[in-house]
């Protein structure tokens, strides 16, 4: 065993088991608290993978962002019935079988793949930073999509803000 | 080094958490939290492919910088509509919103 892989292996094992808290918490918060254990789990998984600046946006959007969204959600959404009774819906079980389907499939799908068990090319990632930064501006990377993502998060923003803005006839 | 294979299958188990989430909680935040984890292993995914396939080309983390896009624009618009439908009908409880089901 070497290092990375025992530091894999810790943080795939924090970050699954706060996965599943995240799942099955009856109280809200604390599934929003295990969220971010996830999310961080994660951005150490981009590290390994020799990708910082996703690990720092990463920390930046999911973390800072949009983990306390969700806790002020959680916050401005309380509810009297929230925290006793049963967290999971009358389907919970098609659902657990579901997912286990999925995972089964996906391990079996990946599993007949050629490069299943490939290591790492060796190959120099120190200038990937700049390598991303120059194909999300150039003519001939992604530059069009780039654009649009930036255009849906605006729309997503603006709209977000028009469906909570209070009117007059709220409570009729 | 640790080989693909491990990526795939903790990203797989991630995606699987998260789908299990959506399916079968009563919380609509919590289904949006399911979502979250959802696309967080479809990221590890993408960027895995990247590094241990070719990482000259950088076509795994630009598309990782747009799942962050979309998936700051999906919890922003999720979460107005949680809290609006929670200040008309004082529930966040997703089978308890059935106005348009008949």
């Amino acid at each position: 065993m070497t290092p990375d892989q025992i530091l894999f292996i810790v943080t795939a094992l924090i970050s699954t088991l706060a996965a599943v808290m995240v799942v099955s918490r009856r109280n809200m918060v604390h599934a929003a608290l295990f969220l971010v254990l996830t999310l961080f789990g994660v951005a150490v998984a981009f590290v390994l993978l020799e990708a910082p600046f996703l690990a720092v946006v990463q920390v930046l959007v999911y973390i800072g962002a949009i983990a306390i969204l969700m806790i002020f959600a959680v916050m401005l959404t309380r509810n009297v019935t929230d925290d006793s009774g049963d967290p999971f819906n009358k389907n919970a079980r098609v659902g657990g079988l579901a997912a286990l389907f999925v995972f089964s499939l996906l391990v079996v799908m990946f599993g007949g793949w050629s490069q299943f068990t490939a290591y790492p090319q060796a190959g120099d990632t120190s200038g990937s930073i700049v390598q991303l930064g120059v194909a999300l501006t150039a003519a001939d990377g992604y530059v069009i999509a780039f654009e649009v993502a930036s255009m849906l998060l605006l729309g997503a923003l603006v709209g977000a803000i028009f469906v909570v803005w209070p009117r007059q006839n709220e409570n009729e | 080094m640790v080989p693909i294979s491990w990526y795939l299958i903790w990203a797989a188990a991630l995606f699987s958490i998260g789908l299990f989430g959506v399916l079968s909680r009563k919380n609509a935040v919590a289904i949006l939290m399911g979502v979250e984890l959802m696309l967080n292993a479809v990221n590890i995914n993408l960027v895995a492919f990247w590094r241990y396939l070719d990482v000259r080309a950088i076509a795994g983390q630009a598309f990782a910088v747009m799942v962050f896009a979309v998936a700051a624009a999906e919890v922003a618009v999720g979460l107005a509509l949680v809290i609006s439908v929670y200040r008309r009908r004082q529930t966040v409880a997703a089978d308890e919103i059935d106005l348009l089901k008949w």
